[in-house]
């Protein structure tokens, strides 16, 4: 069941329940956030509109940096504005940014530690139809390994809200994994939210299973987990939102009353949530693992629901990982 | 100063280059001694600054962006006056201030961390932009290799400094004709430089980059074009001052021994 604290809306369950996407959130946000502060400014690579800071650029055009096709500039450029003393989000597809200017964030922006915030957009499988070469698989694993950077994918709308607004004031740079498809808003404003801290978000009386999951597949682990109390199979849903730092105590601590994990991501099995879960279980309180994750290949051409179920990220899959990682926790 | 006082001062600053690179037994001679001039212009002639007061808001600010020849501005910082010049002899030894390249943070008057090349004008190309919003008038300068004019990513700030017109903005090109490899026309030809900068709408100086009076004066000229960016390519000979590393790519990135210093020294007396 639902902790009530969590605040999550009471259509979590319901057909009508509100959908936007988690890049429209980031524009709603931005404009926001310059209102009150006017040293937030925004860059993006030729994809305002797609990654929904075009209202930002016609309500602030004097705080607008349009630099073209050109990824590796874009990071380098809003890193001489954050060394200046300006708050730069710089947006574009994830695979171009921080996946073609990734040099250029970790010289300019995570060895300098100004506080750029890359917001990577059509991550995971939401540029479907543009096929593998545009769907970045790969952005957690390769912006978890640098230094000083934050890492957040965000659950869903007002997450990305949030996310958003506490990356303009946390003086570091943050990475924002965002999507292009409408997803359901589980969350609601008063949801607690914080950059590094983990959320359960379902908490059984004896829950035998730990999901922990970020993006889009928390709120899939969510409806998993309703399905498996049905079953009988009691569970805790953790939205581990922030990749780095990782929230520890929260998952040695479901490891701890569970004794078995399974972690969903909408990312490559390789390097993302579920490996950064496994280092923090691996060194302090080792358990069964599964990994709903996608399993070293690329994407293809595709509706997002097609890819997802193709590459087994949906509830049924997680349902099934459930099961299996707890055969092994039986042995 | 008198020019003349300013070339003394490029001349202790190469002792310095040698003194440093030498010590630390590795690092990049010949681009270093090639730039001696160009930044004691910078620092002793055009940059509005203070060495008491490195983090004065209005002041003008300088990027290294191909920070190898970082001993030439650790030098050159050390004598105008930022920090001991007993730090010199730390270059390159673990715990120093005086990285290989330059680290943000570490050194007083190093602005940014810069070295990995093609990503000092961008970050030049940021300041200028954003003081710019802020109706600053203080001026960016960024210093660049030729060599790294093989990298894409200079182009994109190039193109981009050009479309908002930034007249704050002085980039500085030395021209040695050396990289890693070997000389820059063998290894991607570059030439020429001054069209290329002229027909991506910037404006184009071209200087002998050891001739203080010619560099300062190309950047009073510069002051007076308010509607483009300006590069000063300044003609230099890598290894300026050594008889035995002059144009020769093979200085690049070899530290002297203690021997190659010796002599090294005895020309610069």
């Amino acid at each position: 069941m639902i902790p009530k604290e969590q605040k999550l809306t009471k259509k979590v369950f319901q057909k009508g329940i509100d959908m936007k996407s988690t890049r429209d959130a980031v524009g709603e946000a931005l404009i926001e956030a310059a209102r009150t502060n006017d040293r937030v400014v925004v860059l993006t690579a030729d994809l305002k509109e797609s990654t929904r800071v075009k209202g930002f650029s016609e309500e602030y055009p004097e705080r607008f940096i349009e630099v073209g096709v050109a990824e590796q500039t874009l990071a380098s450029v809003a890193s001489g504005m954050a060394n200046y003393g300006k708050i730069p989000f710089i947006t574009s597809f994830a695979i171009f940014s921080p996946g073609r200017n990734w040099e250029q964030i970790r010289t300019t922006i995570a060895l300098n530690d100004v506080p750029v915030k890359i917001i990577g957009a059509h991550a995971g499988f939401s540029a479907g139809l543009d096929g593998g070469n545009h769907q970045c698989l790969e952005d957690l694993a390769i912006m978890r390994a640098m230094p000083n950077m934050i890492v957040v994918a965000p659950a869903d709308f007002e997450e990305t809200k949030k996310a958003v607004l506490e990356a303009v004031k946390n003086r570091k740079p943050t990475y924002i994994r965002v999507q292009r498809e409408v997803q359901p808003i589980f969350t609601s404003a008063k949801s607690p939210f914080k950059i590094g801290r983990a959320e359960v978000v379902w908490e059984d009386k004896n829950p035998q299973v730990a999901i922990i999951a970020c993006g889009a597949q928390v709120y899939e682990s969510l409806l998993a987990a309703k399905d498996l109390e049905k079953k009988g199979i009691e569970c805790l849903v953790i939205n581990c939102h922030t990749i780095k730092p990782i929230d520890e105590r929260v998952i040695i601590r479901s490891a701890k009353t569970t004794g078995a994990v399974v972690t969903v991501e909408e990312h490559q099995q390789n390097g993302g949530l579920g490996s950064a879960v496994s280092e923090v279980l691996a060194k302090n309180f080792p358990v069964p693992i599964e990994m709903v994750a996608v399993k070293d290949s690329f994407g293809e051409s595709g509706k997002y629901e097609e890819l997802i179920k193709k590459h087994g990220l949906r509830k049924e899959n997680i349902i099934e990982a459930v099961k299996e990682v707890l055969k092994r926790k039986n042995i | 100063m008198t020019a003349q006082e300013l070339t003394k001062i490029a001349k202790e600053i190469r002792k310095d280059i040698i003194r440093m690179i030498n010590k630390a037994g590795s690092g990049h001679p010949a681009g270093s001694l090639g730039v001696a001039e160009i930044l004691v212009a910078l620092y002793y002639a055009i940059l509005n600054h203070d060495p008491k007061e490195p983090d004065w808001y209005e002041r003008d600010r300088f990027i290294l962006s191909n920070g190898h020849v970082c001993p030439a501005h650790y030098a050159v910082l050390s004598s105008a006056g930022y920090f001991d010049r007993k730090e010199l002899l730390t270059l390159r030894k673990l715990g120093s201030k005086l990285q290989g390249h330059p680290l943000r943070g570490n050194l007083l008057g190093i602005e940014t961390t810069s070295g990995p090349l093609g990503e000092g004008l961008g970050q030049a190309v940021g300041m200028a932009l954003a003081s710019r919003m802020d109706g600053k008038h203080f001026r960016i300068y960024c210093l660049t290799s030729d060599g790294e004019h093989d990298c894409g990513s200079h182009w994109e700030a190039v193109l981009l400094a050009a479309k908002y017109k930034l007249a704050n903005l002085t980039l500085f090109v030395d021209r040695n004709n050396i990289q890693i490899d070997g000389k820059t026309e063998n290894v991607l030809p570059l030439d020429s430089l001054f069209d290329k900068y002229m027909a991506f709408n910037w404006n184009v100086k071209e200087v002998d980059g050891h001739d203080i009076v010619a560099i300062v004066n190309a950047v009073k000229e510069a002051k007076g074009v308010y509607d483009k960016p300006t590069v000063i390519i300044c003609k230099t000979t890598p290894g300026k001052g050594v008889s035995f590393m002059e144009d020769r790519f093979e200085w690049h990135g070899k530290a002297p021994n203690d021997e190659e210093a010796r002599l090294a020294l005895e020309e610069l007396k």
